[in-house]
């Protein structure tokens, strides 16, 4: 019992300590391939230290809502990240939620979000709010036929179950898990702000969605919101480590051995996926923004399809 | 039995005595008072029946009705459900009558027909026989377009109150050939007999389809909603909240007392129209929504994406059902009666939330609200668990009852005919859409009438609205978080209703650990809303707690940055229909025709420019438009036959009376 909650804490706090360094991977990647040197990789953690210790500039007409909700947006996304399998499946309350309510988490974090660019009652935040709202409602459908479609395969919308049917031989080589697989990559760029569909890097553009959104936030606001942002990319990968590269997960009580291998296999997969991440958005330009529909259009069919291919 | 019953005889008094009264204020206290303590006492009784165990139904037959029948009244699991639903509603609306009717310009054509309308409802789902329940619902749809013109006004308000009769006339009339169809030849008009009889698959078919037009035009199904969002709006808010919250659910209750428990063994094709319209009616449903500014008729229309949701799940239990997948269909039939009472919580709450702001500023148009978190909080709190709560966000109710419909949809693949099997999943797609839509319509809501910056005099100096609102309000907000993070409580509270009617009920939760919802096995899927909800205040405070102590808690105010542009207009910012471009442009152009004109002064002229956005109502202009012309062309034709002699009247006379003769022999 003790040793289920600890590991189940150390998940937790993996997943934290480990998302900005995820982040400043990937800009390091994308630096290095543009032939620059680019800042350390520590070096989001940093900026997250200097956020947290600045003071909060906060806009007159700001209310409660919009101190609260960076809170409630890191909440929300740190409880769904921790119960994506990491380096093992099966952790104490891995049950607590499955794929569909995971994502309905990541739903509430959005929700709060948006909400918080329309609370100053600015041109940026508005456009972000509403932009968000035009991408969620493609990329939310899009994901849950992905989550059909893994479902039906695995027999089961529990992640833990799904990782460790995906890992026999049983789940084989299927057309629906590449449509998936392809379905998922897609919202994952959608739903982190990632080139084509936005540009991380970038502050007053006129297509920015994200960025726009928290415009308004300064200090230890702005880190949280931004550690929130990690941690979602982070499960985003995971998400995609744990349905479609299952293999050296260990299983719940698999003792210290089994875990390590685990970590160090969940870092491993991190890293391939990082890379394969800061390659795709080197190579691509970003799109206008009202292309993004049918880019996480194609998504949505491609989990329909996926879906529906299984019965044949 | 006898407590509902004299709850029902109270409300029915209580308009004799709200018109004896003069005095506004007495009569107001008087009637919503009376009224909260009547609905209180029939919903202790209701649920009373719904959790007791000793497995008798209370029924009385009253000597009043058709002579040889009587009017029979019965109290079993299904009718107590929805009782408490109606009841709940009921006194929660008349908890925020006691404050809000002290505003109402004319008390006299609203508290009258108030009371009358609660009965109306409770009758209809305690109806026993088919007499009683079409009287009853002709009784509830009169009382609530009574209430509906009741600012009669404004020339909207009677557009909508003429809507309103048409529709519900239309739909009346369909259930009484339901009904005739159901109760055969012989009358059997009593629910027992309709139940012991055979009827064909072609009579029950015809059934299915009338229902479908009666019970769905009043639960607003796709195509028959138009009336809706005309009508729920125009009603005083604390209606609104009862046609939206819980007339729409009695309907529901119609189509389920009828398809479920008397038709007998659903056809395989019915779960395919059932589903289709659902889906349908879902999207379109949160799709009109998106596309209004008037907050009361963005409710009303979003009524109509929750009454497609609850469908899809009896679609999904019908289909389940009709193969003999009895766990399955118990799981879509818990779904959709969770989603039932889910709706009512929040829609209430919601539209309480928007006749406070109505109170407070005057004001429905959301292009001149803004930045009322300030000025009212405790209603912004309140709405904000509400549009949290109906975007299905966890660890709030709506989120339970979705991921419970999700739960069904991935049984689909248990069927064995390919029509159902292919239609499944791709109704959970349209459901999945309809909820991401959901969630965008309600941060348009609450963003541009509670946050941002005031748009007008009225919204920058509102106050707080009454207690008694706010008690109303909060009680909903309450039972909203409740709801949803004890989720297996009410599955339980539901198992003899869906047993009832499906023959299986869902496993037991209250006896899993943790409270986890489990629909079907460990291993499959689970969901705790209470682990959640702890583990997310949990990590919010935590963080702020590790924040505030080890880094800094410094703030200081300061202008808006808005890149170091900001403007003190608030005309620059989002507005509602500037919010939904983006949707409108992706969604819109297809489904509505939606178009976009901007028209810029010529160089020199210092006239504004001007966006011009034309959305077209399809459904309106198909289906509507032509009756509604062919109705006024026959009127003109008929319009001559006023002018004739006398010669000419005796003559039309004469011919149809030859014309009824020669038909009657041919038939003969």
């Amino acid at each position: 019992m003790i040793i289920d909650l600890l590991t189940q804490g150390v998940e937790m706090i993996l997943v934290l300590a480990i998302a900005p360094l995820l982040t400043g991977f990937v800009r390091k990647v994308k630096a290095r391939l543009l032939r620059r040197q680019g800042p350390s990789v520590w070096q989001p953690y940093r900026d997250l230290l200097r956020l947290a210790r600045k003071e909060v500039v906060l806009a007159e007409n700001a209310s409660w809502l919009f101190r609260t909700a960076p809170y409630l947006i890191f909440a929300a996304t740190w409880v769904a990240a921790a119960l994506v399998p990491t380096f093992a499946s099966g952790l104490m309350f891995s049950w607590a939620a499955d794929l569909i309510a995971i994502i309905a988490l990541l739903g509430s974090a959005r929700f709060f979000l948006a909400l918080a660019g329309m609370e100053v009652g600015t041109a940026f935040g508005g456009i972000g709010s509403s932009r968000e709202a035009m991408i969620a409602s493609v990329a939310e459908p899009a994901i849950l036929m992905m989550v059909f479609t893994v479902a039906l395969i695995a027999g089961s919308s529990q992640l833990s179950t799904v990782a460790r049917f995906m890992a026999t031989a049983e789940a084989g080589l299927r057309v629906s898990t590449g449509l998936a697989l392809f379905a998922l990559i897609i919202v994952a760029l959608a739903e982190n702000a990632r080139i084509p569909v936005d540009n991380p890097a970038t502050h007053l553009e006129l297509t920015m969605v994200h960025e726009a959104m928290v415009l308004e936030y300064s200090g230890r606001h702005l880190a949280v919101i931004e550690l929130a942002a990690s941690l979602k990319l982070l499960l985003y990968l995971s998400l995609i480590g744990c349905i479609f590269i299952p293999w050296g997960m260990a299983a719940s009580g698999g003792g210290i051995t089994g875990y390590l291998i685990g970590s160090l296999l969940y870092l491993a997969k991190l890293g391939v996926l990082g890379l394969g991440l800061a390659l795709f958005e080197s190579a691509i330009a970003k799109m206008r923004v009202f292309r993004v529909p049918q880019f996480v259009g194609a998504a949505l069919m491609l989990g329909l399809l996926g879906t529906l291919l299984l019965f044949f | 039995m006898l407590v509902v019953m004299s709850a029902v005889a109270v409300l029915l008094a209580l308009p004799v005595a709200a018109l004896g009264i003069g005095a506004r204020r007495v009569a107001t206290v008087l009637v919503y008072g009376f009224g909260l303590a009547a609905s209180l006492a029939s919903l202790a009784a209701a649920l009373g029946q719904l959790l007791s165990t000793a497995g008798t139904t209370p029924a009385i037959t009253l000597p009043l009705g058709l002579p040889w029948i009587g009017a029979h009244m019965r109290l079993d699991a299904l009718s107590a459900f929805f009782l408490t639903v109606v009841d709940l509603g009921g006194a929660a609306a008349c908890l925020y009558g006691l404050g809000y009717g002290r505003h109402e310009r004319a008390p006299r054509r609203v508290l009258p027909f108030f009371p009358l309308f609660l009965a109306g409802m409770q009758l209809v789902v305690l109806a026993d026989d088919a007499f009683t329940f079409l009287f009853s619902w002709e009784f509830m749809s009169l009382a609530s377009w009574a209430l509906v013109v009741a600012d009669h006004h404004k020339g909207d308000t009677v557009r909508a109150g003429y809507v309103y009769l048409i529709m519900a006339s239309f739909g009346t009339a369909a259930l009484l050939l339901a009904f005739g169809l159901l109760a055969g030849p012989e009358g059997g008009y009593g629910f027992a007999a309709i139940r012991a009889a055979a009827h064909s698959p072609a009579e029950a078919s015809l059934v299915l389809a009338l229902l479908l037009l009666g019970a769905g035009s009043k639960a607003g199904l796709v195509p028959l909603h138009v009336w809706l969002p005309l009508a729920h709006p125009a009603a005083p808010s604390h209606v609104s909240a009862l046609m939206s919250g819980v007339m729409t659910k009695v309907a529901i209750y119609a189509f389920v007392r009828v398809v479920f428990d008397l038709l007998g063994q659903p056809q395989w094709w019915w779960s395919m129209a059932v589903l289709t319209l659902g889906g349908i009616t879902a999207v379109l449903g949160v799709l009109y929504a998106l596309m209004q500014h008037d907050l009361k008729r963005l409710l009303a229309y979003h009524t109509v994406e929750n009454i497609g949701i609850i469908y899809i799940g009896l679609g999904l239990a019908l289909a389940f059902r009709a193969e003999g997948l009895a766990p399955a269909a118990a799981l879509a039939l818990t779904a959709a009666l969770f989603h039932v009472l889910n709706h009512m919580t929040f829609k209430s709450l919601l539209f309480f939330g928007a006749g406070a702001v109505l109170t407070a500023t005057g004001e429905r148009d959301m292009e001149r609200l803004g930045g009322l978190i300030h000025r009212m909080p405790v209603t912004a709190f309140a709405f904000l668990i509400g549009c949290a709560a109906i975007s299905a966000l966890p660890p709030f109710n709506g989120f339970a009852s979705e991921w419970l419909t999700f739960q069904a949809v991935l049984q689909g693949p248990k069927l064995a005919l390919w029509g159902p099997k292919l239609l499944v999943p791709s109704v959970g797609a349209l459901l999945a859409l309809s909820a991401a839509l959901a969630a965008g319509c309600f941060v348009k809501a609450f963003g541009v009438t509670f946050l941002s910056r005031p748009r007008s005099r009225p919204a920058a100096t509102a106050g707080e609205v009454d207690r008694f609102s706010l008690a109303a309000m909060l009680l909903f907000a309450v039972l909203c978080l409740l709801a949803g993070i004890l989720p297996g409580l009410v599955i339980d509270t539901l198992g003899p209703v869906v047993g009832g009617l499906v023959g299986q009920r869902m496993p037991v939760q209250s006896v899993e650990p943790w409270l986890t919802i489990i629909p079907i096995a460990a291993s499959h899927s689970s969901y705790n809303g209470l682990l959640v909800f702890v583990f997310i205040t949990w990590a919010a405070l935590t963080a702020a707690q590790v924040i505030h102590r080890w880094a800094s808690h410094a703030l200081r105010r300061g202008p808006a940055w808005d890149c170091g542009y900001p403007d003190a207009s608030p005309l620059t910012q989002y507005s509602a229909s500037g919010f939904a471009q983006p949707i409108r442009r992706v969604f819109g152009t297809v489904v509505f025709r939606a178009t976009e004109e901007v028209r810029m002064p010529p160089p020199g002229d210092t006239g504004p420019a001007r966006l011009e956005v034309v959305v077209k109502d399809l459904v309106w202009a198909v289906f509507y438009a032509p009756v509604a012309k062919a109705v006024g062309i026959l009127a003109d034709r008929l319009n001559r036959m006023q002018y004739l002699t006398i010669r000419k009247y005796l003559s039309l006379v004469f011919l149809a009376l030859v014309i009824l003769l020669l038909a009657l022999e041919l038939w003969l």
